[in-house]
């Protein structure tokens, strides 16, 4: 019984006691956004089954999405889904082995965070 | 005094040996995506805040829905793998078995009340 006390023992340091870093913070929001997109996913279906039942129910339901508080879950999602997207690529490149190097994996931070803000804005203009 | 042996004690603790399939599900469902979330955004996008008569008639053609059903099977599946990956790194136990159960019956029920809906208004 080499190892009777356990449940006690000390654990490496974690990610409690790291400065926020553009590599960090961009990975946890890439988990975040990607989560938080179930709310939308819900809302939309949720819409699409309101519009095959009848005019009423599809107005209730368009009234909620297109509401200021429907608007605000619908463009902060707009947002999480580039955002989930372009970190999703970003994953797929490192799975290809590369971008690993801590220059280019903050340059790929950069990206996603800008990128992600660039094609919400592209978007919620032409839509 | 514990009367297991460490050995005892390891066995069947290790990987679970489903992790590999597990992250190849993940890059799957995500090239499928790259294509589907642009095309269903501009598509949703356009014909989210218009009338009953004009929604309906956009989901009856081909295009808008066959775009609509594939992203919600498609990001469901993907939901799915991705938000258990999120309950095993911060749940344990019988909570994380009962989350586990539960996402994945959330993300069928979208999957199926979607695909179910955009059927009947595009048939």
């Amino acid at each position: 019984m080499a190892d009777v006390n356990r449940g006690n023992r000390p654990l490496s340091p974690h990610i409690s006691i790291y400065r926020p870093q553009w590599t960090s913070v961009t990975s946890i929001l890439t988990r975040i956004t990607g989560n938080a997109l179930i709310l939308a996913s819900v809302l939309i279906v949720w819409w699409f089954l309101a519009a095959s039942y009848s005019e009423d129910y599809f107005n209730t339901a368009n009234g909620f999405l297109t509401s200021w508080f429907g608007d605000l879950i619908m463009f902060a999602s707009l947002w999480a889904v580039w955002y989930h997207f372009l970190a999703g690529l970003r994953h797929l490149y490192w799975d290809s082995g590369r971008g690993f190097e801590l220059d280019v994996a903050k340059k790929l931070a950069y990206g996603v965070v800008i990128g992600s803000l660039v094609l919400t804005v592209i978007t919620a203009f032409i839509l | 005094m514990p009367i297991l042996t460490d050995r005892k004690r390891a066995v069947g603790m290790g990987s679970a040996k489903s992790g590999t399939m597990h992250h190849w599900g993940m890059i799957v469902s995500s090239a499928m995506l790259i294509s589907l979330v642009p095309l269903f955004i501009f598509t949703f996008g356009r014909i989210l805040g218009a009338p009953y008569e004009e929604v309906v008639a956009y989901y009856s053609r081909p295009f808008p829905a066959i775009v609509a059903v594939l992203t919600i099977l498609v990001s469901m599946v993907h939901f799915k793998n991705g938000v258990q990956a999120m309950i095993e790194d911060y749940v344990q136990g019988t909570a994380r078995k009962v989350a586990i159960i539960l996402s994945i019956c959330l993300s069928y029920t979208i999957a199926g009340v979607g695909l179910f809906a955009i059927a009947r208004i595009a048939l």
